[in-house]
């Protein structure tokens, strides 16, 4: 927003061309980047998801006590930790691309996107510190 | 230069009369459409349902009473409800997302391919979400 150089005053010409300020970034400063996690992230959850699948199986009517040590193994852990990892992005950039589709009003919109990325990272954080906690048998 | 559009231009009050983009009522009902939206509304449906995950989690690395309150949930009706809806959203969500990487690679564009890979989705979701909950009963989930 305002990093926008297009309106130069004589004195602070700049060097750059019309096209070279807005290559790679677009209207939302950013590029492609969210763009292409999307799809990494979307790729991964795709790999994970017959190993999260059984894992979720293994505990089905299990007690805490069977579902504790499950969770503790490693192989368990570190998957269940990259598909929250990959989850809590790419739903952290799906809302956003939803928010900024309908909320128009700019300060609803910012704050919204900021209440987005506290939800993603809470949930990302708390999920982790559950299995880092089950691992480290604490 | 600067004179000549000066006079060129209409005035600032003149209303130009530039054609609309349609919105989407104006459209004829697709397949596609649909389940676009679908795709989106799975998603945000997901993205509440995290919710669930983290507190399942989160009563695993708490203790027996917490577990016990998860499972008391994921065994009543609505509870049961609830994950059947997160299973078939998932599974939906997934499949629709592997249609738009189809798509992203530049495969599927014709009326008919895109049509069925839609409907695969649409019938994969439901068929996906059946089978998973079949072998979850059948290993003792339904305890």
């Amino acid at each position: 927003m305002s990093f926008d150089e297009s309106h130069g005053s004589p004195r602070r010409p700049s060097m750059r061309t019309p096209l070279g300020r807005v290559r790679n970034l677009g209207a939302a400063h950013s590029g492609t980047s969210d763009f292409w996690r999307q799809r990494i992230t979307g790729v991964a959850m795709t790999l994970l998801m017959i190993p999260a699948l059984v894992i979720i199986m293994m505990l089905l009517g299990r007690n805490q006590v069977y579902a504790a040590q499950t969770l503790s193994s490693i192989p368990v852990a570190v998957i269940l930790l990259l598909f929250i990892f990959a989850s809590a992005w790419h739903m952290k950039i799906g809302m956003q691309v939803v928010i900024e589709d309908y909320v128009h009003n700019e300060k609803l919109k910012l704050t919204a996107i900021m209440l987005n990325n506290f939800f993603s990272v809470a949930v990302a954080l708390a999920s982790t510190y559950a299995i880092l906690k089950l691992s480290s048998g604490v | 230069m600067l004179g000549r559009n000066k006079h060129q231009k209409p005035p600032m009050t003149a209303r130009i009369e530039r054609p609309l983009s349609p919105h989407i009522q104006t459209y004829r009902w697709t397949l596609t459409m649909a389940l676009s939206i679908v795709h989106r509304a799975t998603g945000i449906a997901l993205y509440v349902g995290t919710l669930l995950l983290v507190w399942w989690l989160v009563a695993a690395a708490s203790g027996p009473a917490a577990y016990a309150h998860v499972q008391a949930f994921s065994s009543s009706i609505i509870g049961r409800l609830i994950v059947f809806g997160y299973t078939w959203a998932l599974m939906h969500h997934m499949l629709s997302g592997i249609r738009h990487f189809v798509w992203d690679l530049g495969y599927g564009f014709k009326a008919n391919e895109r049509e069925a890979l839609t409907w695969g989705a649409l019938i994969g979701g439901i068929a996906l979400t059946v089978l998973i909950w079949i072998i979850a009963y059948a290993n003792g989930g339904g305890r």
